[in-house]
């Protein structure tokens, strides 16, 4: 048994802090559902007539499908791409004995320190000259870009703790590097690629940065860039606005709800250990 | 390694393996360096060439030296908003590292035991950290606007009604506020980080120091934050270099400009403004400027991080 604070003590500041937490998203769901004059009146109680007018209005002016839709499409590919190259690249870190293996390795890992945000002007040139401007090509190879330090880092770390036998055995029976790669690595490294991947899939999903200095098209918006924009036009509007940032928040919130217990799970598993 | 095949000339064949294996390993890099490289590692000493060029719009092609910086020190309308924003930036940064990492020190202390319902505290705790940083603060400029927003409803329903304020309106305030707000958002991930920790010292060191006779304070300072030395070290260096380049909360909150009047203007802003919006009201960029900008925040940054790296080598030698 394992003894620690007063279990009271515990609840106590435990609740307290969910309420700090969950009343502003409460207030977001609530009041997205009341008029304006209904929110005005009482911005806390549930909606007393609930109507979905805010939703409509921004389904129908925003095309806020299709900012989902390319949204999903970045992620997803910039989010399998990080997993692949990342996971090749710290296999090679961690078992190649050389000292190129060792300089790349520190390469790879200042990233971490380097935001990559401070590149943004020679990015932006480079996307223009490249004529993937107004396209979401011009932030798919930034993101894999961004996702390298984590990955390599996570993913070496992890191999590195995988005892030698395991890859032994396999190369006494003959198997390449591809194979060891393939039936080896990538089953075991499941945990730690869901760390890098839930990590990442929050940065993606939610830059505003990059859709901002990249993108003005309507056609390559993403969620974020359509939020800031149809925010802009409706703050007075607040049954609006609350549905415009509700129906953002939505989808990442519930799947985050339904998954959570893997979620957190995820990320202590891939944390460096003390 | 230790099988080698029966061969006539092993050297030959060794070093034959040893070439061919080079050249998978190299493959198996490849794919990681070129994107890293051409979009990250590239661009970012590109930056820093960038800076030494001054031009308007994208094309930035006269060599000037060292006069972008000269400008952003001495000429006073630069140096006047890049010390305010260098000052805001680290206002900004304090706070989180005391608000948001002490609580999540906190919680993820109390968060480490056993008791029901803490898989639930742990999804609620965590949860703002999904939602995107815009949204929290477009969240919170309307939770905190002075005629409509909850914060000054609910002060007056408890009868604090002169605590109510225009939150975001006003200068001493504003940058305090959207520090608290995104300290609000992020307080999830320390805890995680420091709940990683606590889990990963061993419950049998704990019991010892029960058995002898030591309560959950003394164990906390004595036993679990001298190990979880090493995270502690991590989390500040990743607050750091997080909030040395916030920029979503600050242009949700009070814009590209910092308002009202500058006051809660950040590094990140001030480097979007000059690079690539453009003042107001001419709208455009300076990208030499923008890159000096730029290259002030990375010499900040490393400095940072190689005070942190002397301190945890010496903190590993010690141990």
């Amino acid at each position: 048994m394992r003894r620690s604070f007063p279990r009271l003590f515990t609840y106590f500041v435990l609740t307290v802090w969910s309420g700090i937490v969950l009343f502003p998203i409460w207030t977001l769901l609530v009041d997205s559902l009341k008029t304006q004059k209904e929110i005005f009146k009482d911005p806390f109680g549930l909606p007393p007539n609930p109507t979905l007018v805010g939703y409509q209005a921004v389904l129908g002016d925003g095309q806020f499908g299709l900012y989902f839709l390319n949204t999903i499409f970045v992620t997803v590919i910039s989010l399998s791409s990080i997993l692949f190259f990342g996971s090749m690249a710290a296999y090679a870190l961690a078992k190649w004995k050389s000292r190129a293996s060792g300089v790349l390795y520190v390469f790879f890992i200042a990233g971490l320190m380097i935001p990559i945000r401070l590149a943004s002007l020679d990015l932006l040139r480079l996307m223009i000259a490249l004529r993937l401007q107004n396209t979401l090509w011009s932030l798919i190879p930034v993101y894999i870009a961004m996702g390298m330090p984590i990955a390599t880092f996570v993913l070496t770390t992890f191999i590195r703790s995988l005892p030698n036998e395991m890859f032994d055995a396999a190369k006494v029976d003959g198997a390449s590097e591809w194979r060891v790669y393939l039936s080896i690595i990538v089953p075991l490294l499941r945990p730690a690629l869901a760390t890098v991947a839930i990590f990442m899939m929050i940065k993606i999903w939610n830059d505003f940065w990059f859709p901002l200095i990249f993108i003005r098209a309507e056609e390559a918006r993403t969620v974020s860039l359509g939020v800031s924009l149809l925010f802009g036009q409706y703050h007075t509007d607040w049954n609006r606005a609350l549905s415009v940032l509700a129906l953002s928040a939505l989808p990442f919130l519930i799947l985050y709800i339904i998954l959570s217990r893997e979620f957190i799970q995820g990320l202590t598993a891939g944390a460096v250990k003390g | 390694m230790a099988i080698q095949p029966a061969d006539q000339n092993p050297q030959r064949l060794k070093s034959a393996r040893f070439t061919q294996q080079n050249g998978t390993w190299i493959l198996f890099l490849l794919p990681a360096l070129a994107v890293y490289i051409l979009f990250m590692a590239g661009p970012l000493l590109d930056s820093l060439r960038l800076s030494l060029y001054t031009g308007s719009g994208y094309t930035p092609s006269t060599f000037v030296g060292l006069q972008n910086y000269i400008d952003l020190f001495t000429n006073p309308l630069w140096a006047k908003r890049f010390t305010g924003a260098l000052l805001h930036t680290c206002i900004f940064f304090a706070i989180h590292m005391s608000v948001q990492n002490t609580l999540g020190l906190f919680f993820a202390a109390l968060l480490s035991a056993k008791f029901r319902g803490r898989d639930f505290f742990r999804t609620v705790i965590f949860m703002p950290a999904t939602l995107s940083v815009l949204v929290t603060g477009f969240l919170w400029t309307l939770i905190l606007n002075p005629n409509w927003g909850a914060v000054n409803i609910i002060l007056e329903n408890i009868g604090l009604k002169a605590w109510a304020k225009p939150w975001l309106g006003d200068e001493q305030l504003a940058l305090i506020v959207i520090s608290l707000t995104s300290a609000w958002q992020w307080t999830g991930l320390p805890t995680v980080m420091f709940l990683a920790g606590f889990l990963n010292i061993s419950e049998e060191l704990i019991e010892a120091a029960h058995t002898d006779g030591a309560n959950a304070w003394t164990t906390f300072w004595r036993i679990q934050f001298p190990l979880l030395m090493p995270v502690v070290g991590l989390v500040a260096i990743l607050t750091f270099v997080e909030n040395f380049n916030a920029f979503d909360v600050i242009f949700a909150m009070a814009g590209a400009r910092g308002d009202p009047a500058y006051s809660a203007d950040v590094l990140a802003t001030l480097f979007y403004r000059t690079g690539i919006a453009g003042e107001h009201p001419t709208g455009i960029p300076n990208m030499g400027m923008g890159a000096s900008i730029a290259t002030m925040t990375f010499v900040i940054l490393m400095t940072g991080v190689l005070i942190w790296l002397y301190f945890s080598r010496r903190q590993s030698a010690d141990l």
